[in-house]
């Protein structure tokens, strides 16, 4: 625990400097990432990723230092041959996106483990710290290298936030920003360049192996939380933030610990977790809404069978037992009892003993669903030519979702018509 | 004697991966096998420390369920969770081979599997590994005996299985429609990737396999238009590059394993430029004379 | 009861309902085909049609309903049926020749394990002399041009010897010439009481080319006999009439996933 507090009271500046590098690392990557995820090309980022260590390992065969503006230059220039291959390759041969993907992403990682190992066995006293870049360690991140890399990170953001306007335009709908007369061509390149850049520092935190998972996953997150644009780019910065803060703390207390595969679990477990439980979009939201439906549309089944009853004994005011409820329409007991007790806490139906009765609001209920069942049953006939004896289960299903403007739409296109299908009374 | 085994290794690693790429590739599905590939890694470390050995039935089951349970996770985010299918893949990889690096680290002591050995595997120390046979004699590297028997059953199945897998990757529907059980082939295609992935995963660890699984294939296609011819040929580049590649890291003294992948991109890069069929130099030739 | 053959109808398609999403594509849909026509699936874009001849094959999901094919569930007769899918719906590039193409229309009626035999490939290489692509056997598909693509998939079709045919637009891409003689060949089919279901776009043709129609969007507007279904008001209103309200409830369904169709409580 000692640790933990060690680590966030910040008062170590080597700890300060750390988590401030990694934070805008990771949160610049992000931001950046998040375009690409738009632009479904999320393995584009790996590919480039990867592509970046034989630049890097060239950087410093050619320069002799470690000195990071040479590694960034390296870095910078295979990670762009490498999109440029790519689209080289799917341009001008009969190779398809993923192919070429995969292609030159192994091809150029290969290279540049050949070189890495290369560089470690010619002994080089040098070298300690370069494979730092397949599994990145957060912990690396001192002095000047420090402040090279969170100023461009600062760079990406900034970019990020002055053409904010632009990329959206270009990543949601490429055609209509050519129509508009916006320089598209510089604007992607930038872009692209920007994605470079991202991956070329976001190496330093979590390596060129899991760099994919920084710049798509936070994305991934965000976009289970929101659907405004504005607000998915915030909170993928933020999910970044935090998987660098989480980097800086496990490479302060584990130093002998990869930090990327850290990183990359925390963000993976807050996407999982996004993707389970997150409003709206969550599957566990959409399984609770599947059964809320369900209850809705028992309930309403009951109301309606009263309603059939009552109908059919010209009073909607007789107390039934279930028992009459089930002999008209197939219910499960306990399911049929469930459903009752929750209509009598609405209000819906009252309770007298083993009886139950329609209550004034739970007769107008039924009595709409009802009537939506025969509307549509008609319409279905009229409109659809659908045959009369087919109508009646797409209707048993429509009468439960129905909003009022298309009920209202409904009455409308069928001129308030007096009998369904049927020759049976619409009630109104 | 060494030099014949490392090369022989390669070679059925890289004729394995190369059958089964040319099906990846047509299927579009090379990203899927890259993901693969990665993402058996915490299934090798668990059934490692599990079974406390190296011992390669273990491993390849192991591993094996995983591969399969990464495809079941992509498809699982994509229409479950309606997550873009590029994304699923790559939150889905990064994921367990994420998990599989922590595990390693984890578990440095008691597994003797290190970093550098899921990047770019240990071919060179394969002809260490010697199966014994009672009486002295040395029969032949393990890794040899066990990449054959990987080998001879992708034969087999493609042999047996030709028509069933060309119908469901060429035309997926149609193949439905005559009453093949598409899902059924891609997830034993999937399953056979897994287990390669995972045999091949000592020689040349984790991630050089995607260049093996994904450049000889695509090399082929590029130089051929019939499909047995392609399966020939990319195995032929395998070969070609594993060779070739063992005696640049040789020369360059680095690892074998990242030599044969960038063997492959080079082997890769000719066919593209010099294609007597699809190569850019006969394209614009084509169009000068037009 | 023993059937008169002739008199099972090829198709029969009960209160069938399809969605994509969620969303109905295709509503209640009931129609019956009789054996030995040449049958045009009509109807504007986004109508359904392709949906149609998918869901029938048992390519897609069913929402409700069922389908037929003489009389029996699709997958105790498959040997029987045949299917031309779009012609987009496969990569040209692929790295196969034509007869290995029209060869794959052999492989339903083998067995696993089992190989083509000489038989396979004399019935492969009469379907590619019907066509008219006998001397285009060995070309590479990557080679063909549109309508000779869609020739190859067509001789696959016949390969299959089957009873009934689905075919999904068949003559688009196809120059004048070559879809004259598709529709020649077609003629011969039905002659034989095999039955052709066709999706069509060309409403100039209908009338000429077919003897039975199926008017589709999203709903059936019409199916029976060309001379009495294919008629300036029914064309009306599978083109004219988009039934708003039915695309709405459909949207409403899709936006707020609600179930198709109630669970039954049994």
């Amino acid at each position: 625990m000692s640790n933990f507090t060690d680590f966030f009271s910040f008062s170590d500046p080597n700890v300060r400097y750390v988590t401030a590098g990694a934070v805008l690392i990771t949160a610049s990557s992000a931001l950046v990432g998040s375009f690409t995820f738009l632009n479904k090309k999320s393995l584009i980022g790996d590919a480039i990723a990867h592509a970046v260590l034989p630049g890097i390992c060239l950087g410093f065969l050619l320069s002799g230092t470690k000195n990071p503006l040479y590694l960034i230059a390296g870095a910078f220039i295979t990670g762009w041959l490498s999109l440029y291959a790519i689209q080289y390759i799917i341009a001008k041969s009969r190779i398809k996106e993923d192919t070429a993907i995969g292609l030159i992403l192994s091809v150029f990682f290969g290279f540049g483990i050949l070189l890495l190992t290369y560089i470690q066995k010619s002994g080089n006293a040098n070298q300690s710290g370069l494979d730092h870049f397949i599994f990145g360690k957060a912990a690396s991140l001192v002095g000047a290298d420090l402040i090279t890399f969170s100023i461009v990170s600062i760079l990406l953001i900034t970019f990020t936030l002055l053409f904010f306007k632009e990329f959206k335009l270009l990543v949601f709908d490429r055609n209509y920003a050519v129509a508009l007369g916006l320089p598209v061509k510089r604007l992607e390149l930038l872009l692209t360049s920007m994605i470079v850049l991202a991956v070329v520092v976001g190496i330093q935190a979590v390596g060129v192996v899991l760099m994919a998972a920084v710049l798509i996953t936070p994305a991934a997150v965000a976009r289970f939380w929101t659907n405004s644009i504005r607000i998915m780019f915030i909170i993928a910065a933020l999910v970044g933030a935090f998987s660098g803060l989480a980097g800086a703390y496990i490479s302060y207390t584990a130093p002998s610990m990869p930090t990327g595969p850290w990183i990359v679990i925390v963000v993976s477990t807050l996407a999982l977790l996004s993707f389970m439980i997150a409003p709206k979009k969550g599957i566990l939201n959409r399984y609770f809404k599947q059964r809320r439906f369900r209850r809705t549309i028992q309930d309403e089944n009951v109301l309606k069978v009263l309603y059939q009853l009552g109908e059919s004994s010209k009073n909607f005011f007789v107390q039934r037992y279930a028992d009459e409820i089930i002999r008209k329409r197939s219910f499960d007991k306990k399911g049929l009892h469930r459903s009752i007790q929750r209509l009598c806490s609405q209000g819906y139906l009252e309770k007298i003993g083993k009886l139950c009765v329609l209550t004034q609001e739970g007769k107008t209920r039924a009595q709409r669903i009802v009537k939506i069942h025969r509307l549509w049953e008609l319409y279905l006939t009229t409109h659809v030519h659908i045959a009369p004896d087919h109508v009646h289960e797409d209707a048993d299903t429509i009468e439960h979702f129905l909003t009022p403007e298309l009920e209202a739409d409904l009455e409308q296109i069928l001129n308030y018509p007096v009998v369904d299908p049927h020759k049976t009374k619409i009630p109104y | 004697m060494n030099d014949f085994w490392i090369i022989l290794t390669g070679s059925l690693v890289a004729i394995s991966c190369a059958l089964l790429g040319c099906f990846l590739i047509l299927r579009r599905m090379a990203l899927v096998g890259d993901a693969i590939s990665h993402a058996v890694l915490p299934g090798i470390v668990l059934a490692f420390l599990f079974s406390g050995s190296r011992d390669s039935l273990t491993m390849v089951i192991g591993a094996g369920l995983l591969g399969l349970i990464t495809t079941f996770l992509i498809e699982f985010f994509h229409k479950k969770a309606k997550l873009q299918s590029d994304a699923a893949i790559g939150v889905t990889f990064t994921w367990l081979f994420a998990i599989g690096v922590v595990l390693i680290s984890l578990f440095a002591g008691k597994v003797d599997l290190d970093q550098d050995c899921v990047l770019y595997g240990e071919i060179a120390y394969t002809p260490l590994d010697m199966i014994i046979l009672e009486g002295g004699y040395l029969l032949a590297p393990k890794a040899i005996v066990v990449m054959s028997c990987v080998l001879i059953s992708i034969l087999l199945v493609i042999y047996f299985f030709y028509k069933e897998l060309l119908v469901t990757s060429f035309d997926p529907g149609y193949a439905t429609a005559l009453g093949f059980s598409t899902a059924f082939w891609h997830y034993l295609l999937m399953g056979m990737v897994s287990a390669t992935t995972v045999a091949s995963f000592e020689s040349v660890g984790a991630i050089l396999v995607v260049a093996l699984l994904i450049v000889p294939p695509a090399t082929a296609y590029l130089l051929t238009d019939n499909f047995k011819r392609m399966l020939l040929i990319s195995s032929g580049v395998g070969v070609v590059a594993s060779a070739s590649g063992y005696y640049l890291a040789v020369w360059m003294d680095g690892s074998i394993a990242a030599a044969i992948a960038t063997m492959c991109g080079l082997l890769f890069a000719l066919a593209f430029v010099f294609s007597p069929t699809h190569g850019i130099l006969k394209r614009k030739l084509v169009r000068a004379i037009n | 009861m023993n059937k008169n053959i002739s008199a099972v109808s090829a198709l029969e398609v009960h209160d069938l309902t399809v969605a994509f999403d969620r969303k109905p594509v295709l509503w209640n849909i009931d129609l019956e085909i009789p054996q030995g026509k040449l049958v045009g699936i009509i109807g504007p874009n986004g109508a359904g049609k392709s949906t149609l001849i998918k869901s029938v094959m048992g390519l897609l999901p069913l929402s409700s309903g069922y389908c037929k094919i003489f009389d029996e569930k699709i997958d105790d007769v498959r040997h029987r049926i045949s299917y031309v899918p779009q012609r987009e719906s496969v990569d040209w590039d692929f790295p196969v020749s034509v007869l290995d193409v029209v060869m794959m229309g052999r492989y339903g009626k083998l067995g696993l394990l089992k190989r083509p035999r000489k038989a396979d490939l004399d019935v492969a290489m009469d379907c590619l002399r019907k066509v008219g692509m006998e001397s285009f056997a060995n070309r590479q598909i990557a080679q063909l041009s549109g309508g000779q693509q869609q020739r190859t998939f067509l001789a696959r079709a016949l390969a299959q010897q089957a009873d009934i045919y689905f075919m999904d637009e068949p003559f688009a891409g196809v120059d004048a010439a070559t879809e004259k003689a598709i529709i020649n060949l077609l003629r011969t089919m039905t002659a034989a009481n095999k039955t052709v279901i066709v999706v069509h776009h060309d409403l100039q043709s209908v009338s000429s080319y077919f003897d039975w129609v199926i008017l589709l969007n999203t709903r059936l507007v019409a199916n029976g006999p060309t001379t009495s279904t294919f008629t300036q008001d029914k064309l009306q209103e599978t083109y004219g009439g988009k039934l708003t309200l039915l695309s709405d409830v459909g949207d409403l369904i899709r936006r707020e996933n609600f179930p198709n169709r109630e669970e039954k409580v049994l």
